[in-house]
């Protein structure tokens, strides 16, 4: 079976890459393409750890083919950090301890983004239903919850 | 040398320090079990049983290895036959014998060049069973004409006269029941009933194995136990222990489930067949129709009450399933039921049956939950009948130091009467709870946490800093939590230690990161670890002053001498001591390998708000206090993070977890759209309020913290539902329909 | 698997006529997808409409709107004056899986994944809305109603897609909602649902149309119930008579995610908290 060719953009570098047409975005990105910060908890949408966004828009890796992705622009937890610059979200997660095993938070912290980049000022139950895609088993979400308020707070200068 | 050893002065303890792995995890460099990828590397995928019990008559993989670019298949006969119960049946568990035990039970495993390939080939490997009988309910397998799950073996724990499933009994207690009940002015019976719930992590159970044809190799994997991996893989694979290297990778959530073996012996078998990597990593619905669950089943309460609130006799018996193998976590719902109070008659009781669901594994406080349920249920009826205030009541029948607890031991300090006096005082407690359908639950819980065996190793570094080697999982925030008692104890700031959790060749052996231990055990250890290069410091400066050994005392990171008599030299700290180390003696390090004792009890108490819709029978919880004691809190946002994070599952175990059978015996919700773990909008802010009472037993005062916060909610959140609904609820979980119903 | 992005309706339709085997048409994917990874099927060929021109558009056409087939939830929900004329419409859609899934999935999908639970459905027919349906005949509009005809199953013949949906334009002083009921907050599929579209006039109901969902193989459509609430401002008792009609309307099934008695009780008191809400919404008084 021959692979297709799919050209994109990812944390706005342009990339090139062969898959299967199976094959889920979050496969190209963890197996082919070396970006594992996507984790795969379930495969079926349902705990939001694949999180990314496609031209701005969040979305579950899980649930898109990776031939989707010609001519769009990903962005994954990889390409949140400004080089050494932490993004406010990422600072208020450690700095809150709004994390335990992690292994939910990369998906958390591109979900929360997606959230402030439209809203930056949500409340906490617009946080909450903004994020109920997200599974964490760890924290009871109060921890999380406060440092996207936290992070929301610093963006917006208060 | 003067070490303080019950310091309660602390620098570095009690900081909120960002966690030396933070970065890591939040730019999505942190390494899990899934993400490892070697040069040559084989993906495997097991086959499952798709029946609860059947015979395996053959096993024909022909057309799977046919497949261009399948390598490897393997079935049991792969493996080496155990002696002994605790090999025997993981072995079973993790690749079925004679029989498929359960619905996902493994049956075989391939391996191939890509994941979709090995899932193919396991598609194509045939396999006839002779469907048998099955039992899942617990009640149903324990008869005497039951399907019998292990033909012809008898179970020494079994009562005589117990049907062929019945592996366990064990009752524990004191007193004289009927004279307590006697002397009660109410009794009340209630029956409960809980279903299996999972621990629910969310990185699935995933690993690579890399082994050769001479037994030498590499398993990197999310484990809690990366030493109970290496020895189980060693033996089931025919390996030596001392050439079997397992490396813990990062870990997305075990909460106890991750405390056991399933793929990774299998791995290892494919990979030592091919002589190539192969990574494993399970699918949501294999996570859920094979590993995990917790015991479910009945449990029968009977408490005694005076109107004034003294108890005077408590009963519970369990009857439980812990799945297809013998399981004696029943023991510890038993065991836990009525440690919070002091009672003078108390008996409990528990009986185990195997069942064909999935082997029982460890979640949270095993079985505590259940027997904590049904005690503080009962308690909370009593308060209502007898029209008492139930935090008034739990005061006063509230265990403490001296009690002679309902299991056996006699407690030491324990923070129980602190909990219940800051829950009293606390504005939740005290907040009016406006309007109709509305109620306030409350539920003391306990755990007994556990220390166990435990090897930390410490190096002083020529730049003044200090290197910890450990062996256990850190799976919510223990490298900081260590490094921290390090820092503390060498009189270093925080930031010139760094704690690794390393793999089993380099790192004496340790437990699993379980039981609450390992800020307990591996703290204590680091300690002692560091105390010993302490030792060795003091002998180097008292060599460079030419003093006796005796005459230097370590104060705030440095040598000095101890008195006047000793010596006028100013302070020779940590740094100016390991900069000339080589020169004076050789490399500084210490070390320490204990079978930790003195874990010291854990007590909690929660306090839940609910509102019940009358016409749908759904439950919102409108807010929630957790107060429990710490004994020192190390790290107290990782202490809060465990009590808050304990509570929230407990809550799902409350509400809307459950495993639901069909009656083909399969597993009908097997992922996270059925299985439903609480999301975010369902929930409030956790409240959570540490109380610090030292455990005499760690020279901190630390205790486990991880477990007990799981214990109290299923009782707090059914108290307040019973209260808002003015029914009684004894149904483990309160989902809408089951609510509805015993409202309606 | 063959994977396809067809850049007009016609190749399309002929990629899927054409097919031998299993076919598959990804709008949004996230049933698909969920299907492809759980193995449950195991298509030959997969045609995305994504890139087809027009399939990502809102119209609005005579105060009614077109919506094109591949329209993510989120995007509908961003379309302020569709959500102001059919905010039932677009809260269906919107309770349809997380954030994530919103940015992805569509009307389309929802209904031709078929299943008795869809969110966005019984608002859709509550509306009467039409579909737009291109195949190998020419193009043909079928109401939304028609589509779905039983669990997983549908309507539309081989090689035939759904382009957009028609939502007819408003009178005055009419609206609609959903609502639904599920476990938790969020992420479950309905165990019951109830999407109620009326007019008013002169603060009466004039005009109803009342339709469940996860309580029958399909989306039911209870006239009935419509005509226990015409006439009245939704007093107490036509809202009774409005649930029991719902209820004897009901033919559910018992399974993990509710029983017969739950979902048929449920599927009631929805109607009734629906009707209000979209009485409401129309400028009711109660």
């Amino acid at each position: 079976m021959s692979k297709l060719h799919v050209t994109t953009t990812i944390n706005g570098d342009s990339r090139e890459f062969l898959c299967e047409p199976e094959d889920t975005l979050l496969d190209a990105l963890r197996n082919t393409l070396g970006l594992t910060g996507a984790k795969e908890g379930c495969a079926t949408g349902d705990c939001g750890a694949c999180s990314v966004t496609v031209n701005g828009r969040l979305v579950c890796s899980c649930l898109m083919l990776a031939a989707e992705a010609e001519g769009q622009e990903i962005d994954t937890i990889e390409g949140m950090a400004d080089h050494d610059k932490l993004h406010p979200l990422q600072k208020h997660f450690l700095e809150g301890a709004a994390l335990q095993c992690g292994i939910c938070t990369p998906g958390f912290l591109v979900a929360a983004k997606a959230l402030l980049d439209k809203n930056p000022d949500p409340t906490e139950t617009e946080i909450r239903y903004h994020l109920a895609g997200n599974l964490c088993r760890c924290t009871g979400y109060d921890k999380i919850i406060r440092a996207v308020q936290n992070a929301a707070a610093e963006m917006r200068g208060a | 040398m003067a070490l303080d050893d019950t310091k309660r002065d602390f620098k570095v303890i009690g900081q909120r320090v960002v966690r030396p792995d933070g970065i890591d995890k939040v730019t999505g460099k942190a390494q899990y079990g899934a993400d490892l990828i070697l040069p040559g590397m084989l993906w495997g995928a097991v086959v499952r049983s798709p029946h609860a019990h059947a015979k395996i008559l053959k096993i024909d993989a022909s057309e799977a290895l046919k497949l261009d670019g399948v390598e490897a298949v393997v079935t049991r006969a792969d493996f080496v036959e155990q002696k002994g119960d605790n090999f025997a049946d993981n072995l079973d568990n993790i690749m079925a014998g004679k029989k498929a035990l359960y619905d996902g039970h493994a049956v075989a495993a391939v391996a191939a060049t890509s994941q979709r390939l090995a899932n193919k080939a396991a598609k194509l490997v045939k396999v006839e069973y002779e469907i048998l009988p099955h039992v899942t309910e617990v009640d149903e397998a324990m008869k005497a004409d039951a399907p019998v799950l292990h033909e012809g073996r008898k179970y020494t724990g079994a009562p005589a006269g117990s049907g062929p499933n019945v592996t366990h009994y064990q009752d524990y207690g004191h007193g004289d029941l009927d004279a307590g009940f006697a002397k009660a002015d109410m009794v009340i019976e209630r029956s409960f009933k809980s279903e299996g719930v999972h621990q629910g992590y969310i990185e699935p159970h995933a690993c690579v194995a890399n082994y050769n044809t001479d037994g030498r190799g590499e398993t990197w994997v999310c484990t809690q136990g990366p030493f109970m991996i290496r020895d189980f893989t060693a033996a089931f694979n025919g390996f030596n222990i001392s050439q079997v290297r397992v490396t813990p990778s990062e870990i997305g959530g075990g909460f106890g489930g991750k405390a056991h073996i399933f793929i990774e012996p299998v791995a290892a078998a494919l990979s030592k067949k091919t002589g190539r990597p192969v990574k494993m990593a399970m699918t949501r619905s294999e996570v859920l129709r094979a590993t995990g669950p917790t015991i479910s089943g009945h449990i029968d309460v009977k408490i005694g009450m005076k109107k004034d609130g003294t108890i005077t006799a408590g009963y519970l018996g369990m009857r439980a399933q812990g799945g297809a193998y013998p399981s004696g976590t029943v023991d510890m719902a038993t065991q836990a039921a009525f440690a919070a109070y002091d009672l003078e008659n108390v008996k409990s009781e528990g009986w185990n049956v195997v069942t064909n669901r999935p082997k029982e594994a460890a979640y949270r406080a095993p079985g505590a939950p259940l027997g904590v349920w049904g005690v503080e249920s009962v308690l909370d009826e009593l308060c209502q009948e007898l029209n008492l205030d139930p935090m008034e009541v739990r005061i006063k029948n509230a265990a403490k130091k001296g009690t002679k607890s309902s299991y056996g031991p006699t407690f030491d300090d324990m923070g129980l009467l602190t909990a219940l006096e800051a829950a009293k005082a606390h504005p939740h407690w005290n907040a009016p709870l406006d309007g109709p359908n509305k109620g306030r639950g409350l539920s003391c819980g306990f755990w007994f946490n556990f220390g166990g065996a435990t090897s930390v190793s410490l190096q002083i570094n020529s730049d003044g800093t200090a290197s910890v080697t450990e062996g256990n999982p850190d799976i919510g925030g223990s490298r900081a939590s260590i490094s921290m008692m390090a820092a503390e104890t060498l009189g270093l700031p925080f930031e010139k230690v760094r704690t690794i959790v390393a793999d089993t060749n380099s790192i004496g052996f340790n437990q699993e990161t379980n039981g609450s231990r390992v800020t307990f055990a591996v703290g204590l250890a680091t300690i002692k670890a560091a105390e010993a290069a302490i030792k060795v410091m003091c002998g180097r400066a008292a060599k460079i002053w030419g003093i006796d050994e005796e005459a230097v005392d370590w104060v705030d990171g440095a040598a000095v001498p101890s008195g006047p008599n000793a010596g006028d030299f100013p302070p020779m700290t940590l740094a100016e001591i390991a900069k000339v180390a080589v020169q004076t003696g050789g490399p500084i390090a210490g070390h320490h390998e204990v079978t930790a004792d003195g874990a010291g009890v854990s007590f909690g108490v929660h306090i839940a708000d609910v509102e019940v819709d009358p016409e749908t029978g759904k439950t919102t919880v409108l807010r929630y206090t957790a107060f429990q004691d710490a004994g020192k809190a190390i790290h107290p946002d990782y202490v809060e993070g465990q009590m808050q994070g304990g509570a929230v599952q407990g809550i799902g175990w409350a509400l809307n977890e459950e495993y639901i059978y069909g009656a083909d015996g399969r597993l009908q919700n097997d992922g996270f759209l059925d299985y439903r773990i609480p999301v975010a909008s369902d929930l409030p802010m956790i409240d959570a309020v540490i109380l610090e009472i030292p455990n005499p037993g760690h020279p901190y005062g630390v205790r486990g913290v991880g477990e007990t916060g799981i214990v109290p909610p299923l009782a707090a959140i059914g108290n307040a539902v019973s209260r808002a609904t003015g029914v009684r609820m004894t149904k483990l979980p309160m989902s809408p329909p089951t609510v509805l119903k015993a409202i309606s | 698997m063959r994977f396809e992005q067809p850049k007009t309706v016609n190749d399309a339709v002929s990629l899927l006529a054409d097919a031998d085997g299993l076919t598959r048409v990804l709008a949004g994917g996230t049933d698909v997808l969920v299907q492809l990874r759980l193995g449950m099927v195991e298509p030959d060929l997969v045609v995305d409409i994504k890139a087809i021109p027009g399939m990502r558009d809102i119209t609005e056409e005579n105060g009614g709107f077109t919506i094109g087939a591949a329209v993510s939830g989120a995007e509908l929900g961003e379309h302020a004056k569709l959500v102001a004329a059919y905010p039932g419409v677009v809260e269906g859609m919107e309770l349809v899986g997380s954030t994530q899934v919103q940015g992805r999935a569509t009307l389309t999908g929802n209904l031709c994944n078929a299943s008795p639970a869809a969110d966005s459905v019984p608002a859709m027919i509550a509306a009467d809305a039409i579909a737009t349906i291109a195949g190998p005949d020419g193009p043909r509009e079928v109401p939304v109603a028609d589509i779905a005809i039983g669990p997983g199953k549908t309507s539309l013949k081989k090689g035939e897609i759904i382009t957009s949906f028609h939502l007819p334009a408003r009178p005055a002083n009419a609206s609609d909602a959903y609502l639904r009921f599920i476990p938790r907050t969020e992420m479950d599929i309905a165990v019951a649902s109830a999407a109620v579209n009326l007019t008013l006039k002169e603060g009466k109901v004039v005009a109803a149309k009342i339709v469940l969902g996860a309580v029958a193989p399909t989306a039911v459509t209870v006239p009935a119930a419509a005509d226990a609430i015409i006439g009245t401002a939704l007093d107490d008792a036509s809202l009774d008579a409005m649930a029991k009609a719902c209820e004897a309307a009901c033919n559910p099934i018992t399974d993990k995610r509710g029983t017969i008695e739950f979902r048929t009780k449920t599927a009631g008191t929805l109607a009734k908290r629906a009707a209000k809400i979209a009485f409401a919404r129309a400028g009711g008084k109660s």
